[in-house]
């Protein structure tokens, strides 16, 4: 019993590190079709912003806090730069873009070995975090209980933007149909700009939150890319929902094969049945529906 | 539109085969021995009219096994400089050839080939991981050069060609098991990264343990790099074990660790004996996760013999006095000190001379007193346990009685006779 709640556990917080990773990348993917190799590198951009933070804050509680939102900055406006000098000049060309973010992930690794050093940095989890709580006897770690409430966090505050907000009237309009929506007068330069901040900005916030869990290195990025790629694309393109139910979905999977089988035949089941979804279902979880003849 | 969202769909997965693909390539060994088609077999080109010899170094300076194997590369240049500042080998100054690895097999074999055949080296020195020295193994094999190999590795391999200056499974992984008899431990949980070393080490570990009465609870391997641990501390946790024993390699160790203790466990509650972590790799995992848990390695920093003191203030008066160092550092410094007393025993820098003289060569090496072993190629070791402390070092907390021989085949252990084969 206290095995099954702490496997329950697993699952989900497993699918909550996996649905911050692929967040900002549904936003960024799913809504503008960017392939971006990089944003693992965000991710990394955001879990080093965690430790300068650190070390310039030595408390570890006031520190993470700070480097939630100054993750988000650093993610975002590294995301900015990559889409006011590269990307703008390619969208409606993805497998350009996969190839120029792929070798602008390589860049940001080896300036993260260059800055930080090869080594993993240790980025210490402050005192509230540390320890678990029990349900029913099985441990609850509190870092894992915390990155699932940012998810949580991240997500209801994205669902807002683009639900309530004007700016996300406007990504939903430019996802829709862009041309019809630049003669309705909406700019979408701008609104591909802030799409691709926000979007960023989330992969900023993961960094930061898997400081919590893993090591801070140079390569931290390449660990969670493919994962989030996977969820974007099992959820549906260009559906949030949709990245939200495939991401729990392969977290407690994940756990549950893992738990029957080993770490790596669990990942090798995954990857088996999201081939043989996409196959019967290649648009998702979730399709999108727009009146573009795109 | 559903033809275009399938292709949208389709391309990132097409990404990540690329991705894959690119790691994937690390760890392909191809046929290194093409890699050397020329003058294989041919005598040697080295030169030793001068008043100096070439010596190559093989380290990987980029890619993922970098962050180790620069430590090696520093504590083999050291070993050079004090060499070349004593007067040489045999009057002749030592010029270092270094080459870089890159953290892949394939490329270590290449440039292996050119440090024997380009650069006339009259012996190379490196290597990490034991896809590396495999791929190796027949370049120098085919061109009768020789390779000084500084890592603790999985044992099972002698070749004339390779001195193994790490520790063999019987110098590292009996002993711990040893200890932790000793300690009274009768079940143990067996956690490593899915590839050759912590299998190989795995099938000892079962083998030993089931001829000395320890219940093995679990084996569980995560993918090389995987940061996903909830799963596995879950069996761990519930399997009630006495011991982990850890084969984890590099960064996974991170999150092995702080997911260990984020769900209550503790090096008081269930001891972690990790082959992995040295004393370089503690701050990357963070001291407050390790601290109190169990290494098994053949030398530390905080040794206290004569060759350490000096080895250690040597090392930090030329790297920085932040700088530690650790096992395979310490193999490779003395690695190069062997070869020296061999070439100078053998007069000669000649490969087959210096392989008639390498038995019963010793040195008086950080780590206490080593000997060649002339059959084998490997040296003897002490094998040591330590207790990670609360400044990140590592003390002595159990120590072999007397150095180990070399016994890579573990021949002379019963319980070992189908591992060999």
């Amino acid at each position: 019993m206290e095995l099954l709640i702490g496997q329950m556990f697993a699952g989900l917080s497993l699918g909550s590190v996996l649905l911050l990773a692929a967040l900002g990348l549904s936003l960024t993917f799913g809504q503008m079709g960017v392939i971006n190799m990089a944003h693992g590198e965000f991710m990394m951009a955001g879990a080093y912003t965690a430790f300068v933070v650190q070390r310039t804050i030595s408390d570890a509680g006031a520190s993470l806090l700070v480097s939630i939102p100054v993750g988000f900055l650093v993610g975002g406006l590294l995301g900015l730069v990559l889409e006011a000098v590269l990307l703008r000049r390619m969208y409606h060309r993805p497998l350009d873009t996969l190839l120029v973010t792929f070798g602008v992930a390589l860049i940001l690794q080896q300036a993260a070995r260059d800055i930080f050093g090869a080594p993993s940095v240790d980025v210490r989890a402050p005192a509230w975090l540390q320890g678990n709580i029990e349900l029913l006897g099985a441990p609850i770690p509190l870092t894992r209980l915390f990155i699932l409430l940012l998810s949580l966090v991240c997500l209801a505050g994205l669902a807002l933007i683009l639900k309530a907000t004007p700016l996300g009237r406007r990504i939903r309009a430019v996802v829709l149909n862009r041309d019809l929506a630049e003669t309705s007068g909406i700019s979408t330069r701008r609104t591909d700009q802030l799409t691709f901040f926000i979007g960023s900005g989330l992969a900023g916030v993961a960094g930061v939150a898997v400081t919590l869990i893993g090591s801070t290195s140079p390569y931290l990025g390449t660990n969670y890319i493919v994962d989030a790629f996977l969820v974007v694309v099992a959820g549906g393109v260009g559906q949030i929902k949709g990245a939200v139910i495939a991401a729990f979905a392969l977290g407690v999977l994940q756990s549950v094969f893992e738990f029957s089988t080993t770490a790596s035949i669990g990942k090798v089941l995954i990857l088996v049945l999201i081939v043989v979804f996409l196959q019967l279902r290649p648009q998702g979880i979730f399709s999108l529906k727009t009146r573009s003849l795109a | 539109m559903r033809v275009s969202v399938t292709k949208r769909a389709l391309m990132p997965l097409a990404a990540a085969a690329i991705v894959t693909a690119l790691a994937g390539c690390g760890s392909q060994i191809s046929d290194p021995a093409s890699a050397n088609s020329t003058a294989s077999g041919g005598s040697s080109c080295v030169d030793t009219s001068g008043s100096s010899v070439k010596v190559g170094f093989i380290n990987s300076l980029s890619g993922t096994m970098a962050i180790s194997e620069k430590t090696v590369f520093d504590s083999l240049s050291l070993a050079a400089e004090e060499i070349n500042a004593a007067g040489g080998v045999m009057g002749k100054q030592l010029q270092v050839v270094s080459e870089d690895g890159a953290s892949e097999p394939t490329k270590f074999a290449e440039r292996a080939g050119k440090l024997i055949q380009q650069d006339c080296t009259a012996a190379v020195f490196g290597g990490w991981t034991s896809s590396s020295r495999k791929a190796m193994l027949p370049v120098f094999e085919a061109n009768d050069a020789l390779l000084f190999y500084p890592v603790q590795y999985e044992g099972l391999e002698a070749s004339k060609n390779i001195f193994y200056t790490g520790a063999t499974t019987n110098q590292q992984i009996i002993p711990a098991l040893d200890y932790l008899a000793e300690q009274g431990t009768k079940s143990i949980y067996l956690v490593g990264s899915d590839y050759v070393f912590p299998r190989t080490a795995n099938k000892i570990i079962q083998a030993y343990a089931a001829a000395h009465g320890m219940k093995v609870l679990g084996e569980d391997y995560a993918p090389l790099g995987s940061t996903e641990f909830s799963t596995i501390v879950n069996k761990v946790r519930d399997s009630k074990a006495d011991a982990v024993f850890n084969t984890l390699n590099g960064d996974s160790n991170v999150a092995f660790f702080r997911q260990y203790k984020s769900v209550g466990l503790s090096a008081e509650s269930m001891p972690v004996v990790s082959v992995s972590i040295a004393e370089e790799e503690v701050p990357g995992v963070g001291l407050d996760n390790v601290k109190g848990q169990l290494t098994a390695w053949d030398y530390y920093q905080t040794l206290d013999t004569p060759a350490n003191k000096k080895f250690v203030a040597a090392f930090k008066a030329k790297f920085g006095a932040d700088r530690v160092t650790s096992d395979p550092m310490e193999a490779a410094y003395t690695s190069l000190y062997l070869w020296k007393a061999m070439v100078e025993k053998a007069g000669s820098f000649e490969v087959d001379k210096v392989q008639a003289a390498a038995g019963g060569v010793s040195f008086e090496a950080p780590e206490g007193t080593v000997t060649v072993d002339g059959e084998n190629n490997h040296i003897t070791k002490t094998p040591r346990i330590g207790k990670i402390n609360s400044e990140g070092l590592i003390d002595t907390v159990w120590s072999s009685p007397k150095a180990v021989e070399p016994d890579p085949f573990l021949a002379s252990y019963d319980w070992a006779k189908d591992l060999a084969k």
